[in-house]
């Protein structure tokens, strides 16, 4: 009887101290959210005030440029398609660069991953140094390597090269090393218990199992070093983005050229979007697909 | 017989099917190295790598190495009046005041420069003498008149002994001499980096960590960390602003980004966005923010905006809404729908169903992606900062242009990757705090 009378306080105790807590839980909510726009504002404002140009005087003129190199391509679009034929070499040299930037860093990559995994490692003892060289690896925008290397050996692509695949090397190792843990022992303990030396486990008891998402991340990296490939033309590196410079510290005149780049850059971005998008969709649902067949 | 016939086919099938699987097998091992080796040879000539080599400059390699950890201090004489001046690396900013120099430097009448293990140079009133221990002395007269007259020790003169008619240059471990006409200068190298904390100027040069710390309590903290902080030589305010700044770009554009691409992914779903046209526009639009790249974006923001953070956090902003606009409308397409009814059968409405039945489902997608993007902006804000001016990129690539200030680049290097490594570990750590606490919450 006396549980009776007690239930409904109880429920009310309940009741308010829930309220209580969704209150607090809201005015928390709303006092981060503040405090994050207020962040963003006084972000924004800083960076306004450090910045050459302000933005609100910006915002009318982000056409311009576009526009004007627009127009001029438009009047001269007979050329246009020599252009590009003109600057395909280039593009191909940016593709080089990723693609072999891409091909030595997955192979430096694979090698530290390899090296790092728990259990397998060949000296266990050296498996942090390994993660930190990753990590180190991973850290260093490509750029700082670029320039650097461009003192040393001249502008080309090959400072380039050398700058994006230790940077690969580092992001895909830790890539790697997370398929990695979720390899399966048993071909490795398999193969140890026929006298496997440590490379024949790892080629024939880890690569195998692993070998799909390395390429799809491999396909996924060579996307962005596409990209970055671009960037370090920009500053001397050779390839597209060298010429674009030249194109653009030219101005006027030759704008119709930057524009020419311009379309080369976005077309070869997507077409590669798109193709690898196609290839590691195969390579992680395509062998499921072969299996039932 | 038709027995066995039907018995042996499957395993006829079998061996088959084994031998062309091996078949294959053994075509792909031999031949995906062939054709990898085969591209990197045409790589290796596409790139002309064999040129390269010839190219590559092994004397700014040593430069570069031997100054990115070491400083030299300069003892210059100029030879038309005798004044001697001190400075290290040579730099104005390094000078020691008129008539002040370091223990090593004896000034006067004659100055005599201890280059340490017997090596010592004397700057006479006419004639500079350098005693190499081993070799000889080397004397030398410069005069305006006759050039540089060099007396050097009998026998063949050695490589690392420079000689002509209106120029002597010695290199030696010790240091280094040059005398021309006009004046006289020997380098003394040393380990480190100079004048890192305070300035020649500074009353606190050369002060030890102990006798600082007994300045900063009588009451001089302030004046130290002022004497520190506005460095002429490393200007660590600066560096500190230029930090900011970067991280600044990759703060506003990532979160920027997310802010703006939240709502916009909506449009570009199938299940909340009914109207075809309008999400194949949204998404072409993602793809063409995402396909244009963020050089090029640059570019253009650069000519409207002129160098600077904002210019930076726009560009990321840009190329980043149509990143997070894919990934967070694909987000949207896997939210449970039951949630949202639930929600809806209490009778919310349409903006309460997104906030109480979208929002939490998509939460631990959106704010991963957010802090694993802000780790890689700082990597490309710092890129971004090189191209357009702005951040410690710009401080980077001023100091790589001037070729000689490698202690410095060294030190921005050092900064960078401790910056990216340190905004690593903050996003890891802030994303398993906010998910995984988030979703144990939910469980208990």
């Amino acid at each position: 009887m006396a549980d009776l009378t007690a239930a409904p306080t109880q429920t009310v105790e309940i009741r308010e101290s829930y309220l209580a807590m969704t209150q607090r839980k809201r005015v928390y909510g709303a006092i981060l959210l503040v405090f994050f726009v207020a962040m963003m504002v006084a972000g924004f404002q800083t960076a306004d005030a450090r910045n050459a140009g302000g933005f609100w005087d910006g915002i009318t003129r982000i056409f311009d440029y576009p526009t004007e190199v627009l127009s001029e391509a438009w009047e001269k679009a007979s050329e246009l398609p020599g252009h590009i034929a003109h600057f395909f070499p280039a593009l191909i040299e940016t593709l080089n660069i990723a693609a072999a930037s891409t091909l030595f860093g997955a192979m430096l990559g694979t090698v530290l991953s390899l090296l790092s995994i728990r259990g397998l490692a060949r000296w266990p003892r050296l498996i942090p140094i390994f993660r930190r060289v990753m990590d180190i690896c991973r850290a260093v925008p490509e750029i700082v390597i670029a320039l650097v290397l461009i003192f040393l050996l001249g502008g080309g692509p090959v400072p380039a090269m050398i700058a994006i695949a230790i940077h690969t090397a580092g992001a895909l190792g830790k890539l790697f090393s997370e398929v990695n843990e979720n390899a399966s022992l048993k071909p490795v303990e398999g193969l140890a218990s026929v006298g496997a030396t440590w490379i024949q486990r790892m080629y024939l008891g880890v690569i195998p199992q692993v070998g799909p998402n390395y390429v799809s991340y491999a396909l996924l990296r060579f996307e962005i070093n596409i990209r970055a490939s671009a960037i370090l033309g920009f500053v001397g590196a050779g390839g597209v983005g060298y010429e674009l410079k030249n194109a653009m510290s030219w101005g006027k005149g030759r704008y119709d050229e930057a524009a020419a780049i311009f379309i080369l850059l976005f077309v070869t971005i997507v077409v590669v979007d798109q193709l690898s998008g196609i290839l590691r969709d195969r390579l992680t649902h395509g062998t499921r697909s072969g299996a039932q067949a | 017989m038709t027995h066995t016939d039907i018995s042996s086919e499957p395993h006829m099938h079998l061996k088959a099917d084994m031998t062309r699987l091996f078949h294959r097998k053994r075509l792909i091992n031999f031949a995906l190295p062939l054709l990898l080796l085969s591209y990197l040879t045409y790589v290796f000539f596409a790139f002309d790598v064999p040129d390269l080599w010839a190219k590559a400059s092994w004397k700014n390699a040593n430069t570069l190495v031997s100054d990115s950890y070491s400083y030299k201090t300069h003892v210059t004489r100029d030879n038309r009046n005798g004044e001697v001046r001190v400075a290290i690396e040579g730099e104005r900013k390094g000078a020691y005041p008129a008539g002040e120099a370091p223990a090593w430097v004896a000034l006067g009448e004659t100055t005599v420069i201890d280059l340490q293990n017997g090596h010592e140079v004397i700057f006479g009133p006419e004639t500079i003498r350098y005693t190499i221990p081993g070799y000889g002395v080397v004397r030398a007269t410069p005069s305006r008149s006759a050039g540089v007259q060099a007396e050097l020790p009998a026998g063949e003169v050695p490589e690392w002994i420079n000689a002509s008619k209106n120029r002597l240059s010695i290199t030696t471990d010790a240091g280094r001499l040059t005398i021309t006409r006009n004046r006289a200068e020997v380098f003394r190298y040393f380990t480190g980096w100079e004048l890192f904390f305070f300035t020649l100027d500074s009353p606190y040069h050369g002060m030890g960590p102990v006798a600082l710390l007994q300045h900063a309590a009588q009451g001089e903290a302030g004046a130290i960390w002022d004497a520190f902080w506005n460095n002429k030589m490393w200007r660590h305010a600066d560096v500190a602003w230029a930090m900011g700044e970067t991280l600044l770009m990759a703060v506003l554009g990532t979160f920027g980004a997310g802010i703006v691409a939240l709502p916009v992914a909506f449009l570009a779903t199938r299940n909340f966005m009914p109207l075809r046209s309008l999400r194949f526009a949204t998404r072409r639009l993602f793809d063409f923010l995402r396909g244009v790249d963020s050089l090029i974006w640059t570019v253009v923001l650069a000519r409207a905006f002129g160098p600077g953070p904002l210019t930076g956090a726009l560009a990321i902003l840009i190329t980043d809404t149509g990143t997070f606009g894919k990934i967070f409308s694909e987000a949207l397409e896997n939210v449970d729908q039951k949630q949202i009814e639930g929600v809806q059968s209490t009778g919310a409405k349409p903006l309460q169903r997104y906030r109480f039945g979208v929002i939490p489902q998509i939460t631990p997608v959106l704010l991963s992606q957010l802090l694993y993007f802000l780790e890689s902006n700082t990597r490309s804000a710092t890129i971004i900062g090189a191209i357009t001016g702005g951040g410690i990129g710009l401080l980077l690539t001023q100091a790589i242009i001037t070729q000689k200030d490698w202690e410095e680049v060294a030190y921005y290097m050092v900064l960078i990757v401790l910056m990216v490594m340190v905004m690593d570990w903050f996003s890891g750590w802030l994303r398993r705090r906010l998910i995984t606490g988030e979703t144990e919450s939910a469980n208990g």
